[in-house]
């Protein structure tokens, strides 16, 4: 005879550090359903965007998340740049690429950290936080912060990599290619983090694809897909890198892809520092011209997704955007049912959430819990008070 | 009070409350306990409930779904319990004063005690922001 329990975790808990509201409905020790609840993160962003001119938005836009605070501003300007069609200096594709990967790197390792912390491995945490902080000192001497790094501007960068920085972001990184390898040797070797997250949150090639995964979530699901390499933005097509891909769709793979593509993302800050031509870094934009653009970036979690549209004055009119976890938290609700309780911790932050990115807003009925309005009873609203607006003409 | 105001200052127990936050604070606060900063030797620790804490970090701006929670969480709180407001959005809402879903300041629903600006906070500025904090508590004494 089965009897349900449900398991509350939140929205103030120790496992994350945003708040978020997890239902998990358990059988015995088994996870049967579990219900995601968010918007504790909520704070407007898209429509207090519409009230800043174009060049106010990357400061905003950065604060939507702190650890992907380069991926939103970079997939903001790629998209007014995608609006106003120009072509910005090669020095400054190259700046917001070395920023990005550079991210890339602070993100997993603080992604790996917090998962070794969550299957009980402190001694991980605390050495790929440790790891982490050289990257961090390295923002903070090319852009002045150790994180919200303010880099991105419509048209270029706002400061450059100065020629005297450049020996000491290299020995860096010479530095992190040894902890990395001691990551991977720690994390691929050790059979107590191969027996818990092997085999575990197993999300299958078709099910990632039905879901609509993307990002390092997908690709170890065995699905090839990454926006630098199939839609290339900044300097990523004039440099040579891999896609990683496993396809083993557990959580192990999920650990395995994130490791890799740290090799992955030192490559290509190495190559563009040596690559990197002379030159201006900004282009000076006079106006911004109605229309309408796209802006696409690989965050570390996945696709980030930005549509400006401009009607010729300096603010948008309409901003939209679409953060990678969004398409990536709905997943767990495949990864985590079916698994053990015990399971469920990693396997819900195995996707890497990060819900300030996600939030979304709708109203609720306090009493009976119903959506008040969604989309089609705007839409009707504003088709009554047309009708109403005729009959009274008439 | 006095005795257990004496008390609270020997080691903090903090409880971190993201109240719709970028999550930079956040992890900026996770960066203070690990080995750069390690202010476990203080014997400052972060705590999974807010019964055990001495100190509620408070970080972002509330928002309509927030600002319940955090009254509830400091009232489940044991007292004395000293607020920290950790960043700008949490001193001063920043950017998000005009957001339609921000409906008031951290400092007016819960009592402040000290207040950390910097977007985010540097993991430096944040133990400097502790020690001002246990050296007025003290100071009170």
């Amino acid at each position: 005879m089965s009897h349900k329990v449900v398991v509350p975790i939140g929205p103030y808990h120790p496992l994350q550090e945003e708040p978020e509201y997890f239902r998990l409905y358990v059988e015995g020790e088994k996870v049967v359903d579990i219900d995601i609840v968010i918007g504790y993160m909520h704070r407007g962003i898209e429509e207090l965007s519409e009230h800043k001119h174009f060049d106010q938005i990357p400061f905003l836009v950065e604060r939507i998340c702190g650890i992907c605070s380069t991926s939103h501003p970079f997939a903001y300007v790629n998209a007014v740049e995608d609006l106003i069609k120009i072509t910005i200096p090669e020095r400054a594709l190259y700046i917001r690429t070395i920023i990005a990967e550079m991210e890339r790197i602070h993100s997993h390792l603080l992604w790996l950290g917090l998962a070794g912390h969550f299957i009980g491995y402190n001694t991980v945490w605390m050495w790929s936080w440790r790891y982490r902080e050289p990257v961090l000192d390295m923002f903070e001497m090319i852009t002045g912060n150790r994180n919200h790094y303010a880099m991105m501007k419509v048209g270029g960068v706002r400061r450059d990599i100065k020629d005297e920085d450049v020996p000491i972001l290299k020995k860096t990184l010479d530095d992190l290619v040894p902890a990395v390898d001691m990551f991977k040797g720690a994390v691929m070797d050790d059979p107590v983090i191969k027996a818990r997250l092997k085999g575990i949150g197993i999300l299958t090639k078709q099910q990632a694809i039905d879901w609509a995964v993307v990002g390092p979530t997908a690709r170890a699901s065995g699905i090839n897909i990454d926006v630098r390499k199939d839609d290339p933005y900044g300097a990523y097509d004039k440099v040579s890198w891999n896609v990683i891909v496993e396809e083993d769709g557990d959580i192990f793979a999920k650990t395995k892809v994130r490791i890799l593509e740290m090799y992955e993302s030192i490559r290509i800050i190495r190559e563009c520092l040596d690559k990197m031509p002379k030159g201006p870094i900004d282009f000076d934009v006079k106006d911004i011209p109605p229309g309408e653009g796209i802006g696409r970036v690989e965050a570390p979690r996945g696709e980030c997704f930005h549509y400006v549209k401009s009607d010729g004055t300096n603010r948008p009119i309409r901003h939209k955007i679409r953060a990678p976890s969004y398409m990536n938290v709905a997943s767990n609700k495949i990864a985590a049912v079916g698994g053990t309780i015990s399971d469920a911790t990693i396997t819900l932050a195995a996707v890497d959430p990060c819900y300030c990115c996600t939030e979304r807003l709708t109203v609720l009925d306090k009493h009976s819990n119903k959506n008040i309005m969604n989309g089609w009873d705007l839409i009707r609203l504003s088709q009554e008070k047309t009708e109403k607006l005729r009959n009274s003409i008439k | 009070m006095d005795l257990k105001l004496k008390a609270l200052t020997k080691s903090l127990w903090v409880f971190h409350a993201a109240c719709s936050p970028c999550n930079n604070c956040d992890i900026e606060i996770l960066d203070l306990l690990t080995p750069r900063y390690d202010v476990e030797r203080f014997g400052i620790a972060l705590v999974g409930s807010v019964r055990h804490a001495d100190v509620l970090l408070v970080t972002g701006v509330p928002n309509y779904k927030t600002k319940e929670i955090l009254k509830t969480l400091y009232s489940q709180a044991p007292q004395p319990c000293l607020v920290v407001a950790v960043g700008n959005c949490a001193c001063g809402r920043m950017m998000f004063k005009d957001s339609y879903n921000s409906p008031c300041a951290v400092d007016e629903l819960v009592p402040v005690s000290a207040y950390i600006p910097g977007c985010p906070p540097k993991p430096e500025a944040m133990i400097a922001g502790v020690v001002k904090l246990i050296q007025k508590v003290r100071g009170k004494k």
